[in-house]
């Protein structure tokens, strides 16, 4: 893989499928991921809204970002993504009803991924249009990529079948839980685990262990006035504490 | 967020080009006019797709609501909706009176003739609100037919109350008020719960038993005088006494 500090096109793409895959790698969005994942159905309906909303705001952000003064970027960028959603809640109840009821009150959520608020933070708004797109479509693919691992293996083994197609033997009894909520956690423990082990295995044959890269745009440095800030915050608990 | 977290000064963080940093302090008016000239251009998209959108909404609602009252009442030739207004069978809302004041029933025909009311219902299950929507035989004093419009009960279990083919024929031709058993149920009240979904299948029994307490003596009182064609003054049936005579059975 390229260092993220590269910027050409594919770099930009590939990025976020697999280096800095959203929910697989940066732990971000998933609420969504793990909601609505129970049949690949849904996962793959709740890819297409998140993919809308992420391509749309990124080209709207980058496009205005000369704009936006700093002190109303936060609320702005909330504002189109909010409208970006709105639009495709709109749009998924009139064209898709079936897709929008079985998803209900999960689309609307997609207003706070902090997947999404997190590309326009973080690339977006530095970035232009091209790129941003670029940008935007590979975090999407990430996200697909992760929602139907999960939504495959959460369906096969809580239903039996893909895709509503009936995939194991009849005799197989259904897992119940792979479909509630607790499968969702189950689910994407086993795949960061089975990632995990896999992603060291590969470093271990090279010649030297690479330290973890943070996410780009991941601020890895701690300001020095917010570890003041910490300690004195933990102070004020301690006397707090000694009152009671 | 205190002021020495916001990332947006540094133009080396992506390398790319980022927007110039911020010496000079943008005025209030720039402030209010970004977030204002971004809120209406969003509601202008918003409004846009909503007046687009919301027709197909309401047809694919109203296709929803046309296919269960088809479920219920086993295919009726046509069907139309009428309102209780104070224990009584109307054709239309009486001018004044809120949509919330009324029940809504739905009166299906076949062949001219009467072939029940479909009356909606909702009340929590296990998880979240069940609406369903039953008919009713009001010159049988029956249910004939119920379906789910929308749960979010558990899968595998609380579910089954939508797609359980034998709890769902269970209310094919069951007399009020209706009474949940555990297995086995023969007696012409008795329902046979799904196993494991005790809540969300006492949840149908209540909404069913509930909706014929509130509205039940209206829609018995008001059969004979309802007719496919809304005719004027049909719905204002004489109402010849024997109100609550027949509790069905309401509050659980």
């Amino acid at each position: 893989m390229s260092p993220a500090t590269e910027k050409t096109p594919s770099a930009v793409f590939l990025r976020g499928i697999w280096e800095e895959n959203p929910v697989l790698i940066q732990l971000l969005g998933l609420c969504p991921a793990l909601a609505v994942t129970n049949t690949v159905e849904n996962a793959i309906a709740m890819s297409v809204a998140t993919t809308f909303v992420l391509v749309g705001s990124s080209s709207i952000v980058s496009l205005i970002k000369r704009w936006v003064p700093a002190q109303v970027r936060i609320s702005t960028y909330i504002m189109i993504i909010a409208t970006f959603v709105t639009i495709v809640d709109l749009s998924m109840g009139a064209v898709a009803p079936g897709a929008s009821r079985a998803l209900g009150a999960f689309v609307p959520l997609i207003v706070v991924n902090c997947m999404i608020l997190g590309r326009q933070e973080a690339f977006a708004s530095k970035n232009p249009l091209g790129f941003s797109v670029l940008d935007a479509l590979g975090v999407s693919a990430g996200f697909w990529i992760a929602l139907l691992i999960l939504g495959g293996v959460r369906e096969l083994l809580g239903a039996g079948t893909l895709l509503g197609v009936q995939v194991m033997p009849v005799a197989w009894e259904p897992w119940v839980i792979m479909i509630l909520p607790p499968g969702g956690f189950l689910t994407l423990g086993v795949v960061l685990l089975l990632m995990g082990w896999w992603t060291e295995r590969g470093e271990e044959t090279e010649e030297a262990v690479q330290p973890r890269r943070w996410p780009q745009g991941v601020r890895t440095e701690q300001p020095a006035g917010r570890v003041r800030a910490g300690s004195g915050g933990s102070d004020g608990t301690d006397r707090t504490g000694g009152r009671h | 967020m205190s002021e020495r977290d916001l990332p947006m000064d540094e133009g080396g963080g992506d390398g790319g080009a980022g927007p110039a940093p911020g010496k000079r302090q943008p005025s209030p008016w720039q402030l209010i006019g970004t977030l204002g000239g971004a809120a209406v251009l969003a509601g202008f998209a918003i409004v846009l797709v909503y007046q687009w959108a919301h027709p197909q909404i309401l047809a694919h609602r109203a296709d929803r609501l046309r296919s269960a009252v088809q479920q219920v009442l086993g295919d009726p030739d046509s069907y139309r909706p009428m309102y209780v207004v104070d224990d009584e069978l109307r054709d239309t809302l009486p001018a004044g009176a809120d949509s919330a004041d009324a029940a809504t029933v739905y009166a299906g025909f076949h062949e001219g003739r009467l072939a029940g009311f479909a009356v909606p219902g909702e009340k929590p299950g296990y998880q979240d609100v069940v609406r369903l929507i039953f008919g009713y035989d009001p010159r049988e004093d029956r249910v004939i037919g119920m379906t789910v419009l929308q749960s979010k009960e558990t899968p595998g279990l609380g579910a089954k109350i939508t797609s359980d083919s034998s709890f769902i024929g269970e209310f094919e031709g069951i007399e009020p008020p209706l009474v949940g058993v555990k297995e086995d149920g023969d007696g012409p009240h008795e329902v046979d719960m799904i196993t494991g979904a005790t809540i969300s299948s006492e949840a149908v029994i209540e909404i069913i038993n509930e909706r014929l307490g509130a509205v039940g003596d209206a829609l018995r009182d008001g059969a004979s005088g309802v007719a496919p064609a809304s005719a004027a003054g049909r719905g204002e049936t004489a109402r010849d006494g024997g109100a609550g005579d027949a509790d069905a059975g309401g509050s659980p």
